[in-house]
């Protein structure tokens, strides 16, 4: 007889739901239909909890917890639509597109965008906030991809995708705060790094930021879900 | 005493123009200065960025010659990749342009130059523009609309989208054409043919009310440009340039896209943010010309197509060479849109015109890059310089309006010096010199690569620089 599975049930949004010790409350709210927004998140990656949107509000927590990394546990009440929640996912993703150079008109991920996605579903329909127009460059060195920094939101899927599914780690993240970059190997070019050019990185990146030179336009739709597969076939889940 | 007239804004024009006249004591037109009040900076914004960005980021500058920008854009990139596009790409993207044309024409001539022609120059400002016309006149209304449809629906079946197409790329296009996309554009071409010859017949009936606009409308011996074939056909998106002088012999022929620059300056004048190209071995001013329909027409020895054959040998002989009057623009422009309508029936009855394969690939492989096609309005030229990674070092854009633009100048000057007595202004006087502005249909915010309000303003000046009068729209 296999052992008892340890059984938490909680409340999201006024439904009684249950999930397995450990698993988050993204998770569990999924498999429920519950839909929360998020951008750093991949299924098939680790977590992280950088992007914030995925923020809930838990009874009896007096701080916001993002739903990606927050375990469930027995009695938990969350809510994960809000006005205060709306404000708070509005106001991440207006510093998203105030820090960089986000121009979805002239963008190659135009309509395949998951920031640009966001956005729309969450009703942002101004930026209140300076742009900051920051200088960023663009490495078209590799054979293949483009990086175009002004476009990252520093979500951290393509470091992690690129660690954990590949192998390679070719990509990590330079500098603190404001500064922060992601780089390929020791800040080299792209084209001259270890990279294995397998392309899995361009197919997470949620943005326009990593794109494959030979799509032009507004015609590069990417494909995250190859990731559940591949952890599939290679039995890593 | 001496004054200056300014129009601010003038009206249906496509962006923000300004219009100065300087009076002598004795009230006569001095001096006249079509002034345009924008810039915008494409070509120093596109710095660094990747080179085959450009068509969509080109295009931009703006929504009803977007077309152009995307072509010129295309085969400036396409130099730098050094690949000759599939045909079927050449040919989609011919049709895109000349659908591009129909549209933009049909705006210039129906939208923004049929009230003064139906309603007259003097005609109250309160009814002179499209809806009066519609009231008026409404199958010349509506089949302007209609035209203008035709050419907006041809490129969103071909491209997805009305304006700013993401369909054409350095290389080609996106994806091929459907058999349901061409049977529907061939259905629509019998009503397209129709609306242009009744525009074609109302035209030659009202004309010979315009004698005086006639004359004095920019009508002036100039150079003109335009693209031909090797046949001496129209050319709207490949061919050869070539510039005729008043006369009609040619100056320079097989002039290619790279060598536009060794062949064309441009100029700058304090009064403008639009620039002066010039023709370089005869210097600025004596260089300049004009480009559009009218310089392509007197370009032309044919136009290819039987039905704007027909035209064509009845505009060639409004004079005995290259007709001078820009008022005739408004006939040309006619006569490029039944060639338009031509045209794309016969690139759809191409065999291949349904080939799938309709994309050339390849990287870098010059670091500078011409593209020269012809925008409704006229010659429009990019060029390119990038890195060896492909990241743009540079851009120049010498856009129709610009090269038109000496001879706007001249014509507001022209028709101000017959129309405007500066003691007293008139709304038909000062509509008259607008008008003779859009028989050019410039695009302000192309040649500016600007952006900014749609109207135009007339400004009277006292020699001391004290403004006297003013009208706004």
């Amino acid at each position: 007889m296999s052992a008892a599975v340890d059984v938490k049930t909680l409340i999201i949004d006024g439904q009684d739901v249950s999930g397995r010790a450990g698993q988050t409350i993204l998770e569990v709210a999924r498999e429920n239909n519950i839909p929360i927004p998020t951008l750093c998140h991949l299924d098939g990656l680790s977590d992280v909890g950088a992007c914030r949107l995925c923020l809930v509000e838990i009874k009896g927590v007096n701080k916001l917890l993002p739903a990606c990394v927050a375990a469930v546990d027995e009695g938990m009440e969350v809510t994960t639509n809000s006005e205060k929640l709306q404000k708070y996912r509005r106001t991440i993703l207006e510093l998203l597109f105030a820090e960089r150079n986000h121009i979805c008109a002239v963008c190659v991920a135009n309509g395949h965008c998951e920031l640009q996605s966001v956005a729309q579903t969450q009703g942002l329909t101004h930026v209140r906030l300076p742009y900051r127009t920051p200088v960023l460059p663009v490495d078209p060195s590799h054979e293949r991809f483009v990086a175009d920094h002004n476009r990252c939101i520093l979500c951290s899927r393509c470091v992690r995708v690129c660690a954990e599914v590949e192998g390679a780690h070719v990509w990590d993240v330079m500098g603190r705060g404001i500064d922060s970059i992601v780089i390929t190997d020791l800040n080299e070019p792209w084209g001259s790094s270890s990279c294995t050019r397998c392309g899995k990185c361009v197919q997470v990146c949620p943005t326009g930021a990593l794109f494959d030179k030979s799509k032009v336009g507004t015609e590069h739709p990417k494909y995250p879900d190859f990731l559940m597969n591949l952890n599939v076939m290679r039995e890593a889940k | 005493m001496s004054q200056t007239i300014t129009i601010d804004p003038v009206t249906r024009l496509e962006g923000h123009g300004k219009i100065t006249l300087k009076t002598d004591d004795n009230g006569a037109v001095q001096e006249a200065f079509f002034t345009v009040t924008q810039v915008r900076g494409f070509e120093k914004f596109c710095e660094g960025r990747p080179f085959y960005e450009m068509p969509s980021l080109m295009a931009r500058i703006c929504g009803i010659c977007p077309v152009s920008h995307l072509v010129a854009s295309a085969k400036a990139c396409e130099a730098i990749m050094s690949v000759e596009i599939p045909h079927t790409a050449a040919q989609l993207r011919r049709m895109l342009n000349l659908a591009q044309m129909v549209q933009s024409h049909s705006l210039s001539f129906f939208y923004l130059s049929s009230p003064d022609l139906l309603l007259g120059m003097d005609a109250d400002p309160a009814v002179r523009h499209l809806f009066g016309v519609v009231e008026a006149k409404p199958e010349l209304g509506r089949g302007g609309v209609r035209l203008r449809r035709f050419g907006q629906h041809i490129i969103e079946l071909l491209g997805n989208k009305r304006i700013h197409p993401g369909w054409v790329i350095p290389g080609g296009v996106t994806e091929p054409l459907t058999t349901a996309k061409r049977d529907e554009i061939l259905a629509m071409i019998p009503e397209a043919y129709a609306n242009v010859k009744y525009a074609l017949n109302w035209y030659k009936q009202i004309v010979p009310n315009f004698k005086d606009e006639i004359e004095s409308f920019a009508n002036f011996p100039s150079l003109f440009l335009g693209l031909v074939n090797e046949d001496d056909s129209i050319e709207f998106t490949d061919g050869a340039l070539r510039l005729i002088d008043a006369e009609g012999n040619i100056v320079k022929d097989g002039i290619h896209a790279a060598q536009f620059e060794d062949n064309f300056g441009e100029a700058v004048e304090p009064y403008s943010f639009v620039k002066f190209p010039y023709y370089k071995p005869l210097g600025y001013p004596e260089g300049s010309y004009r480009v559009g329909p009218l310089a392509r027409l007197n370009i032309a020895k044919t136009m290819g197509t039987p039905l704007a054959d027909e035209e064509l040998i009845e505009f060639k002989k409004l004079s005995k060479g290259p007709v001078l009057g820009s008022f005739h623009y408004h006939y040309a422009r006619l006569v490029d849109i039944l060639y338009g309508i031509e045209m794309i029936e016969r690139i759809l009855t191409d065999p291949l015109i349904l080939d799938k394969h309709v994309r050339a690939t390849a990287g870098v492989n010059r670091q500078e890059g011409f593209g020269v096609a012809e925008a409704p309005r006229g010659t429009l030229m990019h060029h390119y310089k990038v890195d060896d990674k492909g990241l743009m070092l540079y851009a120049n854009l010498i856009i129709a309006t610009g090269q038109n633009n000496n001879a706007m100048n001249r014509g507001v000057l022209q028709t101000a010096q017959k129309y405007i007595n500066g003691k007293k202004l008139e709304q038909g006087m000062l509509n008259r010199v607008e008008a003779v502005i859009r028989t050019f249909d410039p695009c302000l915010s192309c040649s500016t690569h600007a952006f900014g309000q749609m109207p135009l303003s007339i400004e009277l000046l006292a020699p001391d620089g004290s403004r006297l009068d003013e009208i706004h729209r």
